[in-house]
């Protein structure tokens, strides 16, 4: 229950946080990435803020053997950049331009982004859904080429 | 408005804030892309009530805010909605190729020194930048 409490206030936090900083007005989101246009610098103070608390964060997370309340704290990160991170990162990055919305603020805004709002985070879940299919077909694509370089060497 | 880069950042501490409850009390990586899509595709369905209760966190919470503000609040989302139906697909599918977004690579990726993290947020970041110049200026549909 109280891992559910404070899942709920995290979240919530998060997403006051998202309005408040303007992240959920793609006009700013937008605005950061047009270099060519009226560039607005806002996202770089939002994502300074963010990270100066969670360097912390981990800071402590690494001297603590376990969350507050049990478990454990999350693993190492992966050291590899691979073909799915560039491609999916590729991928993600041409929706949130085109949009100006990533997951957490098409969420916090839902209650009050109208249609294009509940339509964005349709088709975001639907595009969830299919990609476990679109991940293993290229791995399978990228083991077939793999097997077939060997065969050639 | 010149002082839009102080709300970002005290917005972006909150940001941060969040996350670090998240990590130090519930032993969780904030990222948003991934909380969401563990419900969908039930690969995290072992942790669905704490997911979901993140998710109803930040549905429910931000509009609790909003009576506070004098001018009206707006997404400003694009009116073209075959953009929008195409942006939410990439980016659903996108995050969960990469493993993480803008939450999870970008806020609790960078503060970690993560490779990953640092190597996702310059990709996402020159699509975005290279989608924002082919919608907006060259093809002006958004």
């Amino acid at each position: 229950m109280l891992r559910n409490l404070f899942a709920f206030i995290a979240g919530g936090l998060f997403g006051v946080g998202l309005l408040v900083s303007g992240m959920t007005n793609t006009e700013k989101v937008q605005g950061w990435l047009d270099i060519f246009g009226d560039w607005d610098p806002t996202l770089a103070f939002v994502l300074g803020g963010a990270i100066l608390p969670m360097t912390v964060a981990w800071n402590f997370a690494t001297r603590r053997a376990r969350p507050v309340l049990g478990g454990d704290m999350p693993g190492k990160p992966g050291a590899q950049i691979d073909r799915n991170l560039v491609i999916g990162s590729l991928l993600f990055g041409a929706g949130w331009g085109m949009a100006g919305l990533c997951p957490g603020p098409a969420v916090a805004s839902i209650t009050w982004g109208g249609l294009g709002g509940v339509v964005f985070l349709l088709a975001m879940i639907g595009g969830m859904v299919i990609a476990p299919a679109l991940r293993r077909r290229l791995d399978s694509a990228a083991t077939s080429l793999g097997a077939k370089s060997e065969f050639g060497a | 408005m010149e002082t839009d880069w102080i709300w970002g950042l005290v917005g972006g501490l909150m940001i941060g804030s969040a996350a670090a409850v998240f990590l130090l009390i519930n032993g969780r990586v904030m990222g948003a892309s991934g909380i969401i899509g563990g419900l969908v595709d039930r690969s995290g369905w072992s942790t669905w009530a704490e997911r979901l209760a993140f998710v109803a966190g930040l549905a429910l919470v931000p509009v609790l805010v909003l009576p506070l503000y004098t001018v009206e609040v707006s997404t400003n989302i694009t009116s073209n909605l075959w953009m929008v139906i195409a942006a939410g697909i990439l980016v659903g599918v996108g995050t969960r190729l990469a493993n993480g977004c803008t939450s999870g690579h970008g806020v609790c990726g960078i503060s970690r020194f993560s490779l990953r993290g640092m190597g996702a947020t310059i990709f996402y970041l020159l699509a975005g930048g290279l989608a924002v110049v082919l919608f907006k200026h060259l093809l002006g549909v958004i």
